[in-house]
């Protein structure tokens, strides 16, 4: 079978066993489990055989069938048709892997975590995880922009879905709900800018753009705005300023749920549009700024949001949102392979943090780090792991988030605007601080609970997919260089300095290491000096608790606007729209009222109407009309 | 033979039929004064066959005095069911079709 075939079944296994699992057995929980875990792992297996042949692949390979004919002729869709297929080429290859991985992991994971869950409940939960297998792989192979935009959708109905899992906790229900119209408010401009660049260029299919992207540059201002608006979607689906509110509200979902979809895979789909498309970005100057600011700042603004939090998994997502602005930040610098060489290890190294995260949940029954606790002594498993999260999302060398971070720092180094390079070299220090201040205060110290104090080790299935993402965390750095090269043929102008200055590396491991040594040092040693600062700095403080307020921001708009839009909505719609229909259904019954005198049910009335319309008729026909 | 004549006989007979249908009250003078309408139309069927020599005018009075022989039969049928359910013929008092 040659590597297209492969990557179509890897595609369509977590659709058949989505519509199984939806039709037949969902009712069977366990027996669901075992088959969407079946489907992605041949998945799994499939993206492993592409990535052995990945260098087979210099020639993208696609497939493809008419989707939406344009200009049909003698039976032949014109040149304008839409088609839906897939694009394998050496970037959807690594992504497919990533996301057939981190979801195999997951799903692996689920049935020890969700194991308390009723049989049913199991099965639509591993229905939802199968359709999202199948949405993301379909995500990653897409063929057009349209097609993106599609599965794009369908994630989002996942992730909506899943984020609602607990239906029946108001929480829950709300933050599906928020995480939904949040990202739809990206999603209208994505939209938009897909159909001008349809009408407008008329080439939506991602081969042309990325082999012909000079063709935006024609109409320069317009190839800047689809691009912004396309950009739009990706703040939206990964959660950059302004649109990041929703990620730490979708936490209500369950935790493997966070790990795969608001960490790894969904939340990095934004990343993965842009460097989809990044030939073309690439000749945008002005929207490559724009990208870098808001990726830089987004990364600076929730690293500092995250210092506060006391919920586990809220630390886990603000610190998801700074990493997104990562690799927005580095996309932005013009740096293809720094930016997805950044998400292709953040996925692995967050997703085990979450999933440490959940083990560690489960095993003391509270999502607050300060009912946690020496959890170190009692679970090794869980502690190591998440540990080697801890120390690759900070940078710390070998672990794999040091060798794309440190490329990233050094890409931003480089670039005009040294704005981008503040903002990130200062998110390095608050990384390491919150970071270390989670696993001071979660694993370190005392126990502060009873639970904690009684915490183990989960069973195997966590425990192995654990393990697994621990191994690639800390292997992945090392295809550094392999990736920088397998993904060449996406960067236009790469930065070549004759030499590279040691400096922003030393500086950004040394602030990664200052900011471990730090919050060690504060909340293991100095409760004292803490409650100081806590009093000193109570009115920051409380900023970053109220979130820089963005969120009542938010509330705000949608209280006063929207909902005074609806008033009037409703208004309109009582008095004008049901006013027009009542007044017909009046006028309707007045006219029967009236009419209804003339049928008084003796039979010689109606002979004598029928008498006077003969006689009106043979007058008419005797006139000649 | 004068068919002048004959003919306003013809309107006589069907005038006399129509006012019987719109002004009696018992069911069966209805049904008697339909019986002149039927009447002056065929006699006016026989007149104009004979003015024009074409007896397909007569053959269509057979078929019509037939037809209201049929048609009688039906009608008494109708009327003596309604007296029988209403214990009236009169046709000012059953009003089950009013809306």
């Amino acid at each position: 079978m040659d590597l297209g075939t492969l990557s179509f079944i890897s595609w369509w296994a977590p659709f058949l066993s989505f519509l199984i699992i939806g039709f037949f057995t969902r009712k069977k929980g366990r027996f669901s489990a075992y088959l969407s875990i079946g489907a992605i792992f041949l998945s799994l297996i499939l993206s492993i055989l592409i990535i052995l042949n990945i260098e087979e692949l210099k020639t993208p390979i696609s497939k493809e069938i008419v989707w939406l004919p344009a200009g049909v002729s003698r039976g032949v869709a014109g040149a304008n048709s839409i088609y839906f297929g897939f694009y394998l080429d050496r970037l959807s290859a690594i992504m497919l892997f990533v996301v057939a991985l981190v979801a195999f992991a997951v799903q692996v994971y689920s049935i020890g975590y969700m194991s308390e869950e009723s049989s049913p409940s199991l099965g639509r939960y591993y229905a939802y995880h199968s359709l999202f297998a199948f949405s993301m792989i379909g995500l990653t192979l897409s063929k057009n922009i349209l097609q993106i935009f599609v599965f794009w959708e369908l994630v989002g109905l996942c992730s909506y879905l899943l984020i609602g899992f607990y239906y029946y906790k108001p929480e829950a229900a709300r933050a599906a709900l928020k995480a939904f119209w949040i990202t739809k408010l990206g999603d209208v401009g994505f939209i938009i800018g897909i159909l001008i660049l349809y009408f407008k260029f008329g080439v939506i299919d991602i081969h042309e753009l990325i082999n012909k992207p000079y063709i935006l540059k024609e109409d320069f201002n317009l190839g800047s705005l689809v691009l912004i608006l396309i950009f739009c979607g990706a703040v939206g689906k990964s959660a950059q300023f302004p649109l990041h509110i929703w990620l730490p509200d979708a936490m209500e979902g369950p935790t493997p749920v966070s790990a795969l979809i608001h960490a790894a895979t969904m939340v990095a789909a934004g990343v993965y549009l842009v460097s989809r498309l990044f030939p073309v970005f690439e000749l945008f100057e002005n929207v490559m700024w724009i990208i870098a600011i808001i990726g830089s700042f987004t990364a600076f603004l929730s690293a500092t949001m995250a210092l506060v939090q006391e919920d586990i998994k809220r630390i886990l997502a603000y610190s998801t949102i700074s990493q997104l602005g990562y690799m927005m930040a580095a996309l932005g610098v013009g740096s293809i392979v720094a930016g997805f060489f950044h998400l292709f290890t953040h996925a692995y190294f967050k997703a085990l943090l979450f999933l440490g995260a959940g083990a560690a949940i489960h095993a003391v029954h509270s999502n607050s780090i300060w009912h946690m606790g020496g959890i170190f002594r009692k679970a090794p498993i869980t502690s190591l792991t998440f540990g080697i999260g801890t120390l690759a999302l900070c940078g710390i060398p070998p672990f794999s988030g040091f060798y794309s971070k440190e490329e990233i720092i050094i890409k931003t180094y480089y670039y005009d605007n040294k704005l981008p390079f503040l903002f990130l070299i200062v998110t390095v220090f608050l990384t390491a601080f919150y970071m270390g201040r989670a696993y001071t205060v979660a694993f370190l110290t005392k126990p502060r609970t009873k639970e904690a104090q009684d915490a183990h080790d989960p069973d195997f299935s966590m425990s192995f997919s654990l393990i697994l993402l621990a191994i690639f965390s800390i292997f992945a750095g090392f295809y550094h260089e392999k990736i920088s090269h397998l993904l060449s043929y996406l960067q236009g102008s790469e930065f070549h300095h004759s030499k590279v200055s040691t400096l922003p590396k030393i500086l950004s491991l040394l602030l990664a290491f200052l900011g471990l040594f730090f919050s060690y040092y504060l909340y293991s040693a100095k409760p004292l000096v803490l409650t100081n600062l806590k009093l000193r700095f109570s009115y920051i403080y409380t900023v970053l608790q109220r979130r820089y307020y963005i969120d009542d921001i938010f509330e705000w708009i949608y209280r006063k606007i929207v909902v005074l839009l609806s008033v009037l909505a409703s208004w309109w719609d009582r008095h004008i729209v049901d006013g027009i229909v009542n007044w017909v259904v009046y006028n309707t019954g007045r006219i029967g009222r009236s009419l209804r005198v003339i049928q008084t049910g003796i039979v010689q009335d109606y002979a004598f109407y029928i008498v006077i319309g003969a006689t009106f008729m043979l007058i008419l026909i005797l006139r000649g009309f | 033979m004068d068919l002048k004549a004959l003919f306003y006989l013809s309107i006589f007979l069907f005038s006399l039929g129509l006012y019987g249908v719109l002004s009696r009250r018992n069911a069966l003078g209805i049904l008697i004064s339909l019986e002149l309408i039927f009447n002056s139309a065929n006699l006016n069927f026989g007149l104009f066959s004979f003015a024009w020599g074409d007896p397909s005018g007569v053959l269509t009075i057979i078929f019509g005095i037939s037809i209201t022989a049929l048609e009688i039969v039906v009608g008494f049928s109708i009327i003596i069911l309604l007296f029988r359910l209403r214990r009236t013929s009169n046709a000012d008092e059953i009003e089950i079709l009013k809306g």
